[in-house]
């Protein structure tokens, strides 16, 4: 990648922030509807601690929902790959499972454990685990038939196909469900802690805006927006160095 | 000559009594060392036959026996090679090659003890191949023709006594295809296993095998049966003789009349 390929991003970043600015002063925008950067950045530094609080407390909620998303979603997914009677039995269940929306999940979430912590965690749980049960069943189901006739031919055991072969073939499209999870686990504790929490960057907002605090909502967004950045980038990079070899690139070809 | 490969009136079906029939009275001996061709237009049920011998299909009617035993599973003696190499990408070359000894026994029970006598094991399969030096590379790192090439040693790394080739050749451009048929007839000639070769290329079959074996469309049966007693080894120069040719023209009527029959 040349200098101005690193650098663009954040020049764009810079020159959002600017436009914003600008726009605000120039349009005459009130900051109870739109508050320049400027301002928010101020709000947000002068409530660093409550945003930071809030921010550790949504951060926890939604690593522990993807850890558990994480650990259910593998497990399913292999389960679901494993044969073509259980993927076509299974399949259409868990989309009817995932196009209910996760909002309307929560009241009952919070009927059984009460408002707080675990309701968010458990919706960031049940709104990212789909995308890596389907990533990790795809993968083990679209197994070269070839591939699978070498092996048996040899007298190998569904279990020796998997391990050798399903298993390390799928984890390409595994770790490219982890960007995705993280994020959508993200997006469902954020959700249930605006609903139904007394914690979290969500319920901050809530408050914030409920005391017409209006910079410090958007300071509250500003925290998200680079929470989930530095995840999805924690795992982008994670997704490079153990599937390398799914990205073979020109670089690597001629090294 | 005993009869190492052995398929008597042998029926196959796919999906339950009202399927499709893919083979119908095939009958078949394949000697100990021998190379057989299977040619036949598409859908001959060319690929049915690779099923069976290698017991991944149970035959509907008739019995099939290799090495004298009734194929009742997976054979666990055979290598095979398709049109498609499919390399791991995760895997080097060695590693792709070594893959059948970490299923197959006895191999199985001593691959992490005898590592390295396996990889110089591959690693000598891969010189007599013309691929020396190249078993740390990645399988993408390799052009088409190479994966091909590798692909065979992963079919021979466990020296099978039965290698089985379904169109290994056809995705190969001209040039790749014939350098691999004088690599292929130079293994055979060294270990003497014995090869089902399925093609739709009759010079490659004449060209390979010592008997070419000529199928109709579906459902399949064999309609004829050629031996080819040229003198080993064969030279590619030698595919332009009178007499190569003449076989070839020969096997060509075999498949015309066959797809004549199947029009009207």
């Amino acid at each position: 990648m040349s200098r101005t390929e690193r650098l663009a991003p954040w020049l764009f970043t810079v020159a959002f922030f600017v436009v914003w600015e600008i726009g605000v002063r120039v349009l005459d925008i009130g900051t109870y509807i739109l508050p320049p950067p400027s301002l928010v950045f101020e709000q947000s530094w002068v409530f660093r601690q409550a945003l930071f609080r809030n921010s550790m407390q949504t951060l926890y909620t939604t690593l522990a929902g993807f850890g558990i998303a994480v650990v259910f979603g593998l497990a399913l997914g292999i389960f679901i790959g494993w044969s073509k009677t259980i993927y076509n039995g299974l399949y259409p269940v868990m989309i009817g499972f995932n196009s209910v929306p996760k909002v309307a999940v929560v009241p009952v979430l919070v009927l059984w454990f009460g408002i707080g912590t675990v309701p968010a965690i458990l919706t960031a749980f049940l709104i990212s685990f789909f995308p890596i049960v389907v990533n990790v069943a795809t993968g083990l189901a679209t197994l070269e038939p070839e591939l699978e006739d070498v092996l048996r031919a040899l007298g190998a055991k569904k279990m020796d196909i998997m391990l050798k072969v399903g298993i390390p073939r799928s984890l390409p499209y595994f770790f490219g469900s982890l960007k995705v999870a993280i994020t959508l686990a993200f997006v469902g504790s954020v959700v249930s802690e605006t609903v139904a929490a007394n914690s979290g960057v969500g319920h901050l907002m809530l408050i914030a805006q409920a005391n017409s605090e209006v910079p410090l909502v958007f300071g509250g967004l500003l925290c998200l927006a680079v929470l989930g950045i530095v995840m999805y980038a924690v795992f982008a990079l994670l997704e490079q160095r153990f599937t390398g070899w799914a990205f073979r690139g020109q670089d690597r070809r001629a090294a | 000559m005993s009869r190492f490969v052995e398929l008597d009136d042998v029926d196959l079906m796919y999906g339950g009594p009202d399927g499709t029939l893919a083979l119908r009275g095939a009958s078949l001996g394949v000697a100990q060392g021998e190379f057989l061709a299977v040619v036949g237009p598409s859908g001959c049920g060319k690929s049915s036959l690779m099923k069976l011998v290698t017991g991944l299909h149970p035959p509907s009617r008739g019995s099939v026996r290799v090495a004298g035993n009734q194929v009742d599973g997976p054979v666990k003696i055979a290598g095979m090679a398709f049109q498609n190499p499919i390399m791991l990408p995760w895997r080097t070359t060695i590693d792709n090659i070594l893959l059948p000894l970490e299923i197959v026994q006895p191999h199985r029970r001593h691959f992490r003890a005898r590592r390295k006598e396996n990889e110089a094991a591959a690693e000598a399969l891969l010189a007599t191949v013309g691929l020396g030096g190249f078993g740390r590379k990645y399988p993408w790192q390799l052009s088409g023709g190479m994966q091909q090439r590798a692909s065979l040693c992963r079919a021979l790394i466990h020296q099978p006594e039965l290698l089985m080739l379904d169109e290994p050749f056809a995705a190969l451009d001209a040039f790749t295809r014939e350098e691999l048929w004088s690599v292929l007839q130079d293994l055979w000639l060294e270990k003497r296993f014995t090869v089902i070769l399925v093609t739709h290329d009759l010079r490659e079959a004449v060209y390979l095998a010592d008997r070419v074996l000529v199928m109709s469309s579906r459902p399949g049966r064999i309609v004829a049966e050629r031996r080819i007693e040229l003198e080993r080894p064969r030279s590619l120069a030698r595919t332009f003789d009178p007499d190569f040719v003449a076989i070839v023209h020969e096997l060509r009527d075999h498949i015309s009349a066959v797809r004549q029959g199947e029009v009207s």
